[in-house]
């Protein structure tokens, strides 16, 4: 399992996501961060930790479970129903700027699945978008406003996030097919 | 992660089905809370609810769970259906069944009737009362309103107090709570009293202050005049002054007991109205957690439907 972010860097990388946000929004006066779950949610709880730490302001975080939006949920012929869990916005999003989390970018359904859920809890002024890391193929015309690394990939491999909060190590690594 | 791709009682599911509905319904829950109480989960099934009894509250709830995950909905009400015709019920569901809904939920008067309908159908079928038998969604919604107040389930003093004899409710209560490890205990006249409900793991007593002495959790039953075809109580007032719930019946209670209602309540009868509307009643948490209990059903039983029985 070749390690291609160990934990000092990608703590550097939300650091920077922290800088760029300010210097693109000019402040935190009307952002919010929204991590889709299960690892955007520690992801955006970090970015608004690095905010307040440059700037003083606490930034209002919400959790967005997407599985009841998801485009193949009632597509697959067999099979359980994946975990709901509760999504918690705990503010009001309209007119304001939306920063939406999640850990890797990759066909880009999820993302369509969290803009539709987020439009449900209102109408925001507009929506950002931070992942970990891009890692290419998209199936749909999406595309981040903020990336930790651009990690070019095989359809085949796989990517994944581990975090301190769930998997008790921060790092990303990349799974070859046959290595799994 | 349900086994099976109807829901016909609480037998039927084991204790980490059971968890896995009641969690899936803590999610479903903050849907109500939303300025836009709805998701396009089941969008373009088509669901039916068929109820062959009188209902209210069931059927709004059902109908609500349905609407709020996209689904579209079809309630037929038999007073103006043909089964006062003379159709029968297995014509009446194949008729049905050619417009082809995805899930049918379905109230019948005849215990068992859900079941028939389950292995001649091609529709997934929702149990929503049948006879004397089961009502599982009712059990599901009272578990996720016990839990939501007391955290668990296990080692709870749980007791279910009224007409135990006609009680779909109490039926289906016993089974889940026993399976998620609560103490039951049932208390009645002993015309209304089952035989044998020691046999099913449940603590029978005709003294409403033993069953309520101590207890977590006080369920009130509704005497159900319209099942009774017999002289079972004297009258509703006896049947008020050694069975109802008062606030001094009350005291013998833990201090912080929760009182419940499946509904419709005859004040006066079973319960005081000074208990249905004090502080430890939670009977209209009950109602909205019910839509909340439904919609997981719907969502987990939706998933399942492409498999073969």
């Amino acid at each position: 399992m070749p390690q291609v972010m160990d934990a000092d860097r990608m703590g550097r990388a939300l650091t920077r996501i922290a800088h760029e946000i300010l210097e693109r929004n000019r402040g935190t006066s009307e952002l919010a961060l929204v991590g889709i779950r299960t690892r955007g949610v520690p992801l955006a709880r970090r970015i608004a930790h690095s905010l307040r730490d440059i700037n003083g302001e606490e930034v209002p975080t919400g959790a967005l479970d997407i599985t009841l939006y998801r485009d193949d949920l009632m597509r697959q012929p067999v099979g359980p129903q994946p975990v709901v869990r509760r999504t918690e916005v705990p503010f009001s999003i309209d007119d304001k700027r939306i920063l939406l989390v999640d850990d890797v970018l990759y066909t880009g359904r999820t993302i369509r699945a969290a803009l539709d859920a987020l439009i449900d809890f209102g109408r925001p002024r507009a929506i950002q978008l931070i992942v970990l890391v891009d890692r290419g193929h998209r199936e749909l015309p999406i595309k981040a406003d903020y990336v930790g690394k651009n990690l070019p990939t095989s359809p085949k491999q796989s990517v994944q996030v581990r975090l301190q909060e769930i998997d008790g190590a921060d790092e990303v690594v990349i799974n070859d097919p046959e290595g799994v | 992660m349900l086994r099976s791709r109807h829901l016909l009682g609480i037998a039927d599911l084991d204790a980490e089905e059971i968890q896995r509905i009641l969690d899936t319904a803590e999610a479903m829950k903050e849907i109500a809370a939303r300025p836009i109480k709805k998701v396009p989960t089941l969008r373009g099934r088509t669901v039916v609810n068929l109820f062959f009894e009188p209902s209210t509250r069931t059927r709004m709830s059902f109908e609500v769970a349905e609407k709020r995950l996209s689904a579209d909905t079809l309630s037929i009400a038999v007073a103006t259906s043909s089964v006062t015709k003379g159709e029968t019920l297995l014509d009446t569901v194949r008729n049905l069944e050619a417009m082809a809904p995805d899930m049918i939920v379905m109230r019948h008067a005849s215990s068992g009737a859900p079941h028939l309908l389950a292995r001649l159908c091609r529709s997934a079928i929702i149990n929503a009362g049948d006879g004397m038998h089961e009502h599982p969604t009712q059990a599901l919604l009272d578990a996720f309103t016990i839990r939501a107040h007391k955290k668990r389930l296990d080692g709870l003093k749980v007791s279910i107090v009224g007409d135990l004899m006609h009680s779909r409710v109490l039926r289906s209560n016993i089974q889940l709570l026993n399976k998620m490890g609560a103490e039951v205990w049932a208390c009645g006249p002993s015309t209304l009293m089952p035989t044998d409900l020691a046999r099913f793991g449940v603590r029978p007593t005709t003294s409403i202050d033993e069953a309520v002495d101590q207890a977590d959790v006080v369920m009130m039953l509704r005497i159900q005049h319209e099942r009774m075809h017999g002289h079972f109580i004297p009258s509703t007032r006896e049947y008020f002054s050694l069975f109802g719930l008062t606030p001094e019946r009350l005291r013998r209670a833990k201090d912080d007991v929760i009182i419940m209602h499946p509904g419709p309540m005859n004040r006066g009868v079973e319960i005081d109205s000074e208990v249905a509307d004090g502080p430890y009643s939670v009977i209209l948490e009950q109602v909205s957690n019910g839509v909340a209990v439904r919609m997981a059903v719907l969502y987990l039983l939706a998933g399942q439907e492409a498999e073969a029985d």
